[in-house]
C-alpha cells in the first residue's frame, strides 16, 4: 500500500509538471467538460465503459471536435470507441451517431493518446452538448494471484484512474465500477469513495485540471469465463449454386488465472458448485438461421459433445471442447455450416452482386485477439471491394478450389482485438458472370467426353503387328 | 449359311456377355466400395485403431516434406531417448500409394485433406482387389467363376474387418496387391507371354513395398513351380513364369529400404533361389532329353545325376551350417512362429501378447469367412476336374492359406481372397450345373440343344460358355487378349460343340432336384450377404477410439481417447515426454504430437520392458525409471469406471511378463494369487502397491464410495491411499485415460535425510547415488 501511494504520489508530481507545458495547446480547445460520469462495467472479462460527457465551448470560435484521452496501456487494449450525442430532454431524449477516428495529433503527457470526437453540429460559444461514449478494453484485468488451484476462485486486479483522463478542464465528475460479485479484496481509496454491494463509487470530485490522474487499483472476484480466442480465421465460401459455406478455425485460450498443480476429476464431478468455478465447458455460437450441415471438429476427429438448436431468427450451436478449460488451458477446434445463399448475396443497383454477412465471431462473450474473415469470390468474379464500417486491413489472395483453374479471389480482412461488438454486418461487392458457373461441369463434360472418344477408337482400331 | 448365322449369334452374345460382365464388375467395385462406409456413417471418418495412426502420420510426413525427407526421416519423437529410423523401418507402399493419390487430386485442384484421403484408400483398394479376384479366377476357371468370386470377395467379412473405412492399414492394399500378383503369374503361366511375366515382377515390387506378408508369395510360387515340375508339368510356360518373377523381383525388392539385402539373406527368401536353380536344371535336363536319343540320354543321366547329386549334397551342408549358425536359423521371428506354433509364447512374449498373433477359435473361422468355409471343398473337387496349371495353383493356395490362418488370427485375411476364389468356383460350377440339367429337360428346348450348345437365357450359363471358350482358347495359347473379337469369332465355335454336349449328357440332373438345389445355393448366398452386411455394419465398423453404448436414453459416446490425446497435444510443452503402454504408443504421437518411450512397433524388447518394469513398480522405483527415461507424464487407460475391458490392468500381465524378461526382479508370481491376476482384498501386496494398481484406482473409491471395478467385477483391494512421487494432472470424462505427472525432484532438506534413507525401498537405495551426483 505504501509503495502504491508512492508511485500515486510521483504520478500526480509528473503531471503536474507537466501539467504547464501542456496547458497552452489544451486550452486552445477551448473547451471543458461540465459534468463526466463514467460507468465501468468489470463483470465479464471484457470491460465496457460508459461515459457520459458534457461538453461546454468557452471558447470563441466554434468548435467541432471533441478529443477524448486515453493512457497508452489502455489504448493498447482498446477494442471498440463509440459516441453518439444525445438530444433532448429525459423521455424524449434521442441519440445520433457520431464518427470517432483516431487522432493523428502527437501524443500527450506520458504518451497519451487521443481518440477524435466529430461533432455534427459544431458547438458555438457558450453552447453545451451532451455526449454519450462506449469504449470497451480487453484483457485488461489481470490475473492475482496468477496461478490458482482447481478450487480456489479467480481474483483479478483493475487498474484505472478515478479521476478522468481528459484534455480539457473537468467541473465535475463521478466513477461508478461495477463488480461481478460482492466479494473485492480491496480498492484503492481516493477520497470521497463509497463502496455498497457491487458498487464502488469514486467522486464526486470538482474542478480537475487537465490529464489529473489518480491511479486506482481494484482487486476483486471475477470467475466468468476468460474466453479469449486467439486466432480465428473465418472462411466465407460464396458459391452461385445455392449455397455459402462457412467454415470457422477456433485456437481458443482460457486468459484467466493459470491453473496449477492438480486436475482431479472426481472433484470435479463431485463438487460441480465450487470446483473450477473460473473454467468453463461450455460456449454459445449463434448461427445464422437457416443452418444446415453444421458440424464441429479438430484435428483428430469429430467432436461429440454439441447441441444444435434452430428457429426462424436464429440458431444456437451449443459446443463443449473436448475437456473443460482451465486457465491457461487451450483447444483449437473447426465450426463449419452452410447457409442458403439467397440470405446473404444481393444484386446491387448498379449490376453487380455484394455479400451481406456478419463479421465478428459468433461465439457469445468472447475476444478475439486475431481475426481474419476471408471471403471466397466464385472463380471468375472481377473488382472485389470490402466496406467494412470500422478500420481493418485489406487484402487479396488466391485459393484453389474444386477444379478451379485460375482460381478463386479470396478477400481477407482482419482485424485484431475483436469483441462481440464487431458483430455486425460488412460488406463485400463484385462482379460475376453467371456463365463462369458452367465452366467447371463443361469441363467436366469434355474430359469425359474425350476419354470415351479414346476408349472407342482404342477399341476400334487394330494395333497388332501380325494380320 | 447356318454356320455363319451361328457364328454371328455367338458373336454377339459374346458382346452382350463382356458388356454385362463389365458392368457386374463395375457394381462389384461399388459394392466393395459402399459396403466398407458403415464405419464412416455410423461413427465418422477417422482414422481407425492404432498402427494406422502410425501410417497417416507418415503419410502427413511425406506430403509434406517430401519423398527424399521420407526416406531419411528419423523420428526423434517415438521410443525416446533411442529414436526411430523410419524411412528404413517401413513398408512405404501404402503411404506411397496415399500419398500419390493425394498428390494427384490436388495437382487436380481437389483439395481433399491426406487424412479424407487415407480414410478412404483401404475401400478403394478392396474395389481393385475384388477385380483382381475376377481376373485370377478367370484364369482359373473361367469369366462366370471370376465375377462369382469378385462378388463373394467385395463383401468377405475378413477382408472387411481390414479394410473398413478409415482401417489404413498395410493390409488394405497389400490384399490388392497379392492377387494381382497372383493374377499375373497364372496368367504368365497360361499365356507365356514375357510381358506379363514382367508385370508380375513389378506386381510383385508393389506387395513387397505394401507388407511383410510378400514371403507367402515368394514361398507359395515356388511351391507350386516344384509342385509343376514334380507333376510332369514342367513347360517354357513355367519357366517363364518363374524366372523373371525371381530375378526381377528379387533386384527390386532389395530395392526396398526395409527388405534390402534380407532379400537375399534370410531364410524366407531361400526357397525360391533352390527352386530358381532346380527349374533350370530341369530345363537343362528337357532340353538335352530334345537333342538326344534315349539311349543317350539315359547314360547322360546317370552321370549327371551323381555328380550332381554329390555336389548338391556339399552345397546343402555348407548352406545348412551356415543358417544353423545363426540364432533363429536366419527366421525371423514371426515366420518362426508360424512354422512352430508354439515358438513365440514360449521365446517371445511380445509377439504372443498381441491378440491378432493368436490362433483362431472355430468360431472366428465362421465370422470371417462364413459360408464359404463349407463352399472350399467344393471349389477344390471343382479344381481337379480338370487339373490345369492354373487350378492346381488355386488348389495349393488354398491349402496353404488355411495352414496359415491357423497359426494366426490376422492371417485369415490370407485366407479370405483364396476361400472366395475357391468358393466363386464352387458355385458358379453349380450352377452351370443346375441351371443346364434344367435346360436340358425344358421339352421345348430339347431338339436345339445340340445346335446351342450352352444357349440359355440365364446369365451364369452364358458365362459358363465363355469360360469353356476361354480354356479352350488359352490351351491353344494363341489368345491374345479379349477385346481382339475378330479371331475370336471363328476358332471357338466347333470344339466346344463336340466336347462339351458330351460333358452335359453326363451332368444331368432331375429337373425337380436341380430347381431345389438352386433355391437352396440362393438361399445360401442370401445368408452370406445377410451376415456380410451384419458384420460390416456391426461387428467391424468401430474405430475403437471411439466408443458407443446404446442405453434407454439413447446413444452414449465415450470419447475419452482423444479427450486425453487432445488435452496433451494443447497443454503440455511439445518437448514433453509421455510414457504409456505400448499399445497407446501409435496414437499418442499421431493424436498428441508428444514423444513416447515405446509405441506399437515393438522392435526394442529391452524398452518395452523398461516401461513394464517401470509400470509394475512400486512408487518409487517407477519414479526412478521415469525420471532417467526423462518422462514428464505417464498415460494410463482405465476402464473401471465405465466397464471397457481392453485396459490397462487386463494388459498387466504382459507388463510384468516382459518386464521380467529383462528384469528379473519382477517376478511374476509376486502378483499371482491361485495363478491369478487379481486386484480384490486377496491381491498379493506386490500388485496393490504397484504402479499401474495405483495409477488406475487413485482416488477411484470416490466414485461410488466402495471402490467397484465393473471389469473385473469386483471391489478393489485398496481404497485409500496417496500418491507420493506422481500427481494427477488431467483424467477424462469416463476415467477411461488418466495422466500422471512425476513431481519434480524435492529439495534435499537435511533433517529430513534421514528418515527418508529409512523409508526408501531396496531397489530405491541402490539407484540413489547416481542421484545425488548433481549436488
Amino acid at each position: 500500500m505504501d509503495a502504491l501511494l508512492r508511485a500515486r504520489l510521483l504520478h500526480l508530481a509528473l503531471f503536474i509538471s507537466l501539467l504547464l507545458s501542456v496547458l497552452s495547446h489544451a486550452s486552445s480547445q477551448e473547451l471543458q467538460i461540465v459534468n463526466a460520469e463514467r460507468r465501468i462495467d468489470l463483470t465479464s472479462h471484457i470491460i465496457k465503459v460508459y461515459l457520459t460527457l458534457k461538453v461546454e465551448n468557452i471558447g470563441a470560435s466554434p468548435a467541432s471536435e471533441v478529443n477524448l484521452a486515453f493512457s497508452p496501456s489502455e489504448v493498447e487494449h482498446l477494442a471498440v470507441v463509440k459516441a453518439a450525442a444525445t438530444t433532448g430532454k429525459k423521455k424524449k431524449r434521442t441519440y445520433v451517431p457520431l464518427d470517432v477516428k483516431s487522432s493523428e495529433q502527437p501524443a500527450g503527457p506520458n504518451g497519451t493518446k487521443y481518440f477524435t470526437i466529430i461533432l455534427s453540429n459544431p458547438l458555438s460559444k457558450g453552447e453545451t452538448a451532451t455526449l454519450e461514449v462506449l469504449y470497451i478494453l480487453t484483457r485488461s484485468l489481470e490475473p492475482f494471484p496468477a496461478e490458482i488451484s482447481q478450487s480456489e476462485s479467480q481474483l483479478v486486479y483493475y487498474r484505472d484512474s478515478a479521476i478522468l483522463l481528459s484534455p480539457y478542464h473537468v467541473k465535475q465528475q463521478t466513477t461508478f465500477i461495477k463488480t461481478p460479485s460482492t466479494r473485492v479484496e480491496s480498492f484503492t481509496v481516493v477520497e470521497p469513495t463509497k463502496r455498497a454491494s457491487t458498487e464502488i463509487k469514486y467522486g464526486p470530485y470538482d474542478n480537475q485540471t487537465p490529464y489529473t490522474y489518480a491511479p486506482i487499483l481494484v482487486h476483486f472476484e471475477n470467475n466468468n469465463p476468460f474466453a479469449v480466442v486467439e486466432e480465428l480465421e473465418r472462411e466465407i465460401e460464396i458459391s452461385h449454386w445455392g449455397n455459402l459455406q462457412v467454415t470457422e478455425r477456433y485456437s481458443l485460450v482460457h486468459a484467466g488465472a493459470r491453473h496449477k498443480g492438480v486436475f482431479s476429476r472426481v472433484d470435479y464431478q463431485t463438487k460441480q458448485g465450487n470446483i473450477g468455478v473460473s473454467s468453463f465447458k461450455h460456449l454459445l455460437a449463434r448461427l445464422p438461421p437457416r443452418v444446415h450441415s453444421v458440424y464441429y471438429r479438430d484435428g483428430i476427429g469429430n467432436i461429440s459433445s454439441s447441441r444444435l438448436r434452430t428457429d426462424f431468427l436464429k440458431s444456437e450451436l451449443l459446443i463443449e471442447p473436448r475437456y473443460p478449460l482451465f486457465g491457461g488451458w487451450k483447444s483449437t477446434f473447426v465450426i463449419g455450416y452452410g447457409v442458403p445463399v439467397e440470405d446473404f448475396l444481393f444484386e446491387s443497383p448498379d449490376g453487380g452482386r455484394y455479400l451481406n454477412f456478419t463479421f465478428g465471431c459468433p461465439l457469445a462473450d468472447t475476444v478475439v485477439d486475431k481475426l481474419l474473415v476471408k471471403v471466397v469470390l466464385p472463380e471468375g468474379s472481377k473488382d472485389p471491394k470490402a466496406v467494412v464500417s470500422f478500420p481493418v486491413e485489406q487484402r487479396l489472395e488466391t485459393k484453389y478450389s474444386y477444379l478451379d483453374v485460375v482460381g478463386r479471389t479470396v478477400v481477407v480482412l482482419e482485424k485484431r482485438n475483436a469483441v462481440p461488438e464487431h458483430n455486425i454486418p460488412f460488406q463485400v461487392h463484385y462482379s460475376f458472370n453467371p456463365i463462369f458457373m458452367l465452366a467447371e461441369p463443361l469441363m467436366l463434360v469434355t474430359a469425359f467426353f474425350f476419354f470415351f472418344v479414346a476408349a472407342v477408337s482404342y477399341l476400334h482400331l487394330d494395333l497388332s503387328i501380325r494380320k | 449359311m447356318a454356320t455363319a448365322d451361328a457364328s454371328n449369334g455367338t458373336s454377339i452374345r459374346n458382346a452382350i456377355g463382356s458388356v454385362l460382365s463389365f458392368f457386374i464388375l463395375i457394381l462389384i467395385g461399388v459394392l466393395a466400395f459402399s459396403i466398407r462406409l458403415f464405419s464412416v456413417i455410423k461413427y465418422e471418418s477417422v482414422i481407425h485403431e492404432f498402427d494406422p495412426y502410425f501410417n497417416y502420420r507418415v503419410t502427413q510426413y511425406l506430403t509434406k516434406k517430401g519423398i527424399y525427407d521420407f526416406w531419411n526421416w528419423f523420428d526423434d519423437r517415438t521410443w525416446y531417448p533411442l529414436g526411430r529410423v523410419i524411412g528404413g523401418t517401413v513398408y512405404p507402399g501404402l503411404t506411397l500409394t496415399a500419398g500419390t493419390l493425394w498428390w494427384i487430386l490436388n495437382s487436380l485442384n481437389i483439395p481433399l485433406s491426406v487424412e479424407t484421403v487415407c480414410v478412404f484408400t483401404a475401400p478403394i483398394f478392396s474395389a481393385f482387389a475384388s477385380w483382381a479376384t475376377y481376373l485370377l479366377t478367370k484364369e482359373v476357371k473361367g469369366p462366370g467363376a471370376g465375377l462369382t468370386a469378385a462378388v463373394l470377395l467385395a463383401m468377405v467379412p475378413s477382408y472387411i474387418s481390414r479394410s473398413v473405412a478409415g482401417s489404413y492399414d498395410n493390409e488394405a492394399v497389400a490384399i490388392f496387391a497379392l492377387i494381382f500378383t497372383f493374377y499375373l503369374y497364372v496368367k504368365t503361366l497360361n499365356t507365356g507371354s514375357l510381358f506379363y511375366a514382367t508385370l508380375n515382377a513389378i506386381a510383385y515390387f508393389y506387395m513387397v513395398c505394401s507388407w511383410g506378408g510378400y514371403t507367402f508369395i515368394i514361398n507359395l510360387i515356388p511351391m507350386h513351380v516344384l509342385l509343376c515340375i514334380i507333376t510332369g508339368r514342367y513347360s517354357s510356360r513355367l519357366y517363364i513364369a518363374y524366372a523373371p518373377l525371381v530375378v526381377l523381383g528379387t533386384l527390386l525388392a532389395s530395392l526396398v529400404p526395409v527388405v534390402g539385402f534380407n532379400a537375399v539373406m534370410t531364410s524366407e527368401h531361400f526357397a525360391s533361389f533352390l527352386v530358381f536353380i532346380i527349374i533350370h536344371v530341369v530345363a537343362l535336363v528337357y532340353y538335352i532329353k530334345g537333342i538326344l536319343s534315349p539311349k543317350m540320354f539315359r547314360v547322360a543321366m546317370t552321370l549327371v545325376v551323381s555328380v550332381g547329386l554329390a555336389v548338391c549334397c556339399a552345397v546343402i551342408a555348407i548352406l545348412a551350417a551356415l543358417v544353423a549358425s545363426s540364432p533363429t536359423k536366419g527366421w525371423s521371428g514371426r515366420s518362426l512362429s508360424l512354422l512352430d506354433p508354439t515358438y513365440a509364447s514360449k521365446y517371445i512374449p511380445i509377439i504372443a501378447s498381441v491378440s491378432e498373433h493368436q490362433p483362431p477359435t472355430w468360431p472366428s473361422y465362421f465370422m470371417d469367412i462364413n459360408v464359404l468355409a463349407f463352399l472350399v471343398p467344393a471349389g477344390i473337387i471343382a479344381c481337379f476336374s480338370p487339373l490345369s496349371d492354373a487350378s492346381s495353383f488355386a488348389v495349393l493356395y488354398i491349402v496353404t492359406a488355411v495352414y496359415f490362418s491357423g497359426v494366426m488370427v490376422r492371417l485369415m485375411l490370407v485366407l479370405a481372397p483364396a476361400a472366395c476364389i475357391m468358393s466363386g468356383i464352387a458355385l458358379s460350377e453349380a450352377f452351370d450345373i443346375f441351371t443346364r440339367s434344367i435346360k436340358f429337360q425344358l421339352p421345348y428346348h430339347s431338339g436345339h440343344s445340340h445346335v446351342h450348345a450352352g444357349d440359355a437365357s440365364l446369365d451364369s450359363t452364358v458365362e459358363s460358355d465363355n469360360v469353356s471358350k476361354t480354356e479352350k482358347s488359352d490351351d491353344t495359347s494363341k489368345e491374345r487378349s479379349l477385346k481382339k473379337n475378330k479371331k475370336k469369332e471363328k476358332e471357338p465355335v466347333e470344339k466346344p460343340l463336340s466336347s462339351k454336349s458330351q460333358v452335359k449328357r453326363l451332368l444331368v440332373l432331375p429337373f425337380e432336384a436341380s430347381i431345389i438345389a438352386i433355391f437352396l445355393l440362393v438361399l445360401l448366398g442370401a445368408f452370406y450377404v445377410v451376415h456380410s452386411v451384419w458384420a460390416a455394419a456391426e461387428a467391424y465398423s468401430a474405430p475403437s477410439i471411439v466408443l458407443t453404448s446404446h442405453s434407454d436414453d439413447g446413444l452414449h459416446v465415450f470419447d475419452d481417447f482423444r479427450e486425453a490425446y487432445g488435452w496433451l497435444s494443447h497443454n503440455t510443452d511439445v518437448d514433453d515426454k509421455v510414457a504409456s503402454w505400448w499399445d497407446y504408443g501409435y496414437q499418442t504421437t499421431a493424436m498428441a504430437n508428444r514423444t513416447v518411450i515405446v509405441d506399437n512397433n515393438t522392435w526394442n524388447n529391452t524398452h518395452i520392458a523398461t516401461v513394464g518394469t517401470a509400470m509394475s513398480s512400486p512408487e518409487k522405483a517407477a519414479w526412478e525409471i521415469f525420471q532417467s527415461l526423462d518422462v514428464k507424464y505417464v498415460l494410463v487407460v482405465f476402464g473401471g469406471l465405465v466397464g471397457y475391458p481392453s485396459d490397462d490392468i487386463n494388459k498387466f500381465l504382459w507388463m510384468v511378463r516382459i518386464g521380467g524378461g529383462v528384469f528379473p526382479h519382477i517376478k511374476e508370481p509376486d502378483y499371482l494369487r491361485d495363478g491369478q491376476y487379481r486386484i480384490d482384498s486377496m491381491a498379493t501386496p506386490t500388485m496393490l502397491n504397484c504402479l499401474m494398481y495405483k495409477l488406475s484406482y487413485f482416488r477411484f473409491v470416490e466414485t461410488d464410495g466402495k471402490g467397484f471395478d465393473r471389469v473385473r467385477r469386483t471391489e478393489i483391494g485398496k481404497k485409500h491411499f496417496k500418491l507420493t512421487h506422481f500427481e494427477e494432472v488431467f483424467t477424462t470424462h469416463h476415467w477411461m485415460v488418466r495422466i500422471y505427472k512425476l513431481k519434480p525432484l524435492k529439495n534435499r532438506i537435511r533433517g529430513k535425510k534421514k528418515s527418508k534413507s529409512k523409508a526408501s525401498s531396496s531397489t530405491g537405495s541402490k539407484r540413489k547415488g547416481s542421484r545425488r551426483n548433481p549436488y
